[in-house]
């Protein structure tokens, strides 16, 4: 097991260099002068123009200018945006909004997920059955963009539940966010959940718990679902790194300050070093958690060796 | 299991799809011939209420595309009033006016074709990069595959949206469909390919691949008229529902402002116009929204009966 985290650990290597090149690439081939651009309406001097050219390495070749982010990058230097913020305290300051958002998106895929999965797979076209399988066909169907403006409409403007903009109330504000989050993550889980469970239902340890007289509730809690729920909490896991890219519709819509926000609003004005630091940030969650669930997998499921 | 497969663990269903490219076994209790897959399939799809639920949702926004004079019922969406403004819907106004007291459901008619062209021109680019790319690396292996494989590691760990939105915004494309196409194909390839490279590597060590290399066809003929063809099922299946998944896409990077640009008419732009407007004029929000929604769902439940259909393992 050891060697094989090692292995993958070297393969991320590649990937992280790769994403961050490839929106560095494209980041430095954002039209218009970043500089000119800050000094509004009256032209910066041209020998404060030089000065935060070079301060920036703007005159650099693409390579060396991605080498020397790099290099900076390895020191646990984000580097600064062109207003002289750290984009490291930009991370700080909006990470936690957006790890809120998350776990609330993780706690309403896997607790609604599971248990409707539960109910369609244990009686597999039954009524519960179809409706699960109806509803999640609709809810994977339905843009998250759609799917926030329906929810800010009923839940917020209609029903008056739930704020519809902004952090000002704590968790509160984000359960609906949270919700529109995961609508499809939901969807999904709740699919493989009924999909594993009415496979385990079959299985012979299964018909083995009844026979010997278990009741029925400790055959589905204690034999199925612990088996069937192996891919779910994989699939969740390897969704953490996802939602991320969710984030930026959500965040948007609902106002919040999170990275999700922070990356859109620093593609529209131009600020690379807090897009790339950004994207990096996102890839290396992404590439983490994807690695996490690969080990999980072989620790839930004793079946799987890597070695 | 791999991360590979992990990664693509949400596809699984999708994955499901794979056939050896053998005949049905089973046989019609009329008529003694084999079925092939496809006629097996068809069968199913005739029951399949998913199948007749998406395919004519499909139907009508295809005519929607091609004729939306038709289904605005002759009016110009661009002949406005401002008096009109934000009107409810009424008996002569379905779907209401929105702020510039334009007709609302011409709007929202004429923008299916922008959003249709984009689904469809995307995901054939999308296929060429993941058909392309994907047996390439399944056929050769080796480094070949190594390489092609991480590459499509590092765009595989960027959102859809996001790499999109890098893309457009640096405008190297332009603003056009054909650019917001080519943006979200360039970032929504790789599970095409991953598809066809899984399929190939499959089908290559089947006796019928054999047999050919035996009687001397080249690679290329191999590839083309032995692998690629019985790795289609399942690529079929994904097409149909990634149709669906870039539409939605296009919808949200045209609302975030990197997408179609005015005078353009969109469904994405609607809905961002109508946005500040939720509280007085939710129609204006609403009906976009539903629309687009009807379209996405169409390709995901006919990518869904596809997949009921093709995948044998699924079938009792």
């Amino acid at each position: 097991m050891g060697r094989y985290v090692a292995r993958r650990l070297l393969l991320t290597i590649p990937v992280l260099i790769g994403a961050s090149f490839l929106i560095f690439a494209m980041v430095y081939a954002l039209p218009g002068d970043p500089i000119r651009a800050l000094g509004g309406d009256r032209p910066l001097a041209p020998a404060v123009v030089a000065q935060l050219r070079d301060e920036y390495n703007l005159d650099d070749p693409l390579v060396v200018q991605y080498a020397k982010y790099v290099g900076d990058l390895l020191q646990g230097d984000f580097g600064t945006d062109f207003r002289g913020r750290e984009v490291l305290d930009t991370i700080e300051q909006r990470l936690p909004v957006t790890i809120q958002l998350a776990v609330v998106a993780i706690l309403f895929e896997a607790v609604i997920g599971i248990i409707a999965g539960v109910l369609a797979g244990i009686r597999r076209n039954g009524f519960l059955d179809n409706v699960v399988l109806v509803s999640s066909t609709i809810v994977v169907s339905v843009p998250i963009l759609v799917l926030a403006f329906v929810a800010q409409f009923v839940f917020g403007l209609q029903l008056g539940w739930f704020p519809i903009s902004g952090i000002g109330e704590g968790w509160y504000s984000f359960v609906l966010p949270g919700l529109v989050l995961a609508a499809g993550s939901l969807a999904y889980v709740a699919r493989l959940t009924r999909t594993s469970v009415a496979e385990n239902m079959r299985a012979d340890y299964v018909r083995t718990a009844k026979a010997k007289g278990l009741p029925r509730r400790t055959v589905i809690v204690r034999h199925t679902l612990r088996n069937s729920l192996i891919p779910v909490v994989t699939f969740i896991g390897a969704d953490i790194g996802t939602l991320m890219g969710g984030a930026i519709v959500t965040e948007s819509v609902f106002n919040l300050p999170g990275i999700g926000r922070a990356i859109f609003d620093a593609v529209r004005a131009q600020e690379g070093a807090v897009v790339v630091g950004i994207v990096t940030l996102m890839v290396f969650f992404f590439i983490f958690f994807n690695l996490v669930v690969d080990v999980l997998y072989a620790v839930l499921d004793p079946r799987i060796r890597y070695d | 299991m791999t991360d590979q497969q992990q990664a693509d663990l949400r596809h699984d269903e999708v994955e499901a799809g794979t056939t050896t490219g053998l005949a049905s076994p089973s046989v019609d209790a009329t008529d003694a011939r084999q079925n092939s897959l496809w006629s097996d399939a068809w069968k199913d799809l005739k029951r399949n209420p998913l199948f007749w639920i998406g395919g004519l949702l499909m139907l009508v926004f295809l005519a929607m595309a091609l004729l939306p004079q038709v289904f605005a019922r002759g009016v110009d969406p661009r002949e406005c009033s401002l008096s009109n403004s934000q009107q409810k819907p009424s008996a002569g106004h379905w779907f209401g006016f929105d702020q510039q007291g334009c007709d609302y459901l011409a709007n929202v008619v004429y923008g299916a074709r922008n959003s249709l062209i984009i689904g469809v021109l995307a995901v054939l680019v999308v296929l060429l990069l993941g058909v392309v790319v994907g047996a390439i690396a399944g056929f050769y292996g080796g480094l070949t595959d190594s390489l092609l494989s991480r590459i499509t590691d590092i765009f595989y760990a960027l959102p859809l949206v996001l790499g999109a939105l890098v893309v457009l915004r640096t405008g190297t494309l332009g603003r056009g469909v054909t650019a917001v196409a080519i943006a979200l194909a360039l970032f929504g390839w790789m599970t095409a390919m991953r598809l066809v490279r899984s399929q190939v590597i499959a089908v290559k060590s089947s006796d019928y691949v054999a047999a050919a290399r035996a009687m001397g066809a080249s690679n290329g003929r191999i590839l083309v008229r032995h692998i690629l063809p019985n790795a289609i099922a399942p690529v079929l299946v994904y097409t149909t529902i990634t149709i669906g998944v870039l539409i939605a896409a296009e919808a949200t990077l045209t609302f975030l402002g990197v997408g179609l640009q005015r005078p353009a008419i969109s469904w994405g732009l609607q809905i961002e116009a109508g946005q500040s407007l939720l509280r007085t004029a939710p129609h204006l929000v609403l009906f976009p929204s539903i629309v687009l929604t009807l379209t996405v769902m169409a390709f995901i439940m006919m990518g869904d009966a596809l997949r009921d259909a093709l995948d044998p393992r699924q079938r009792a």
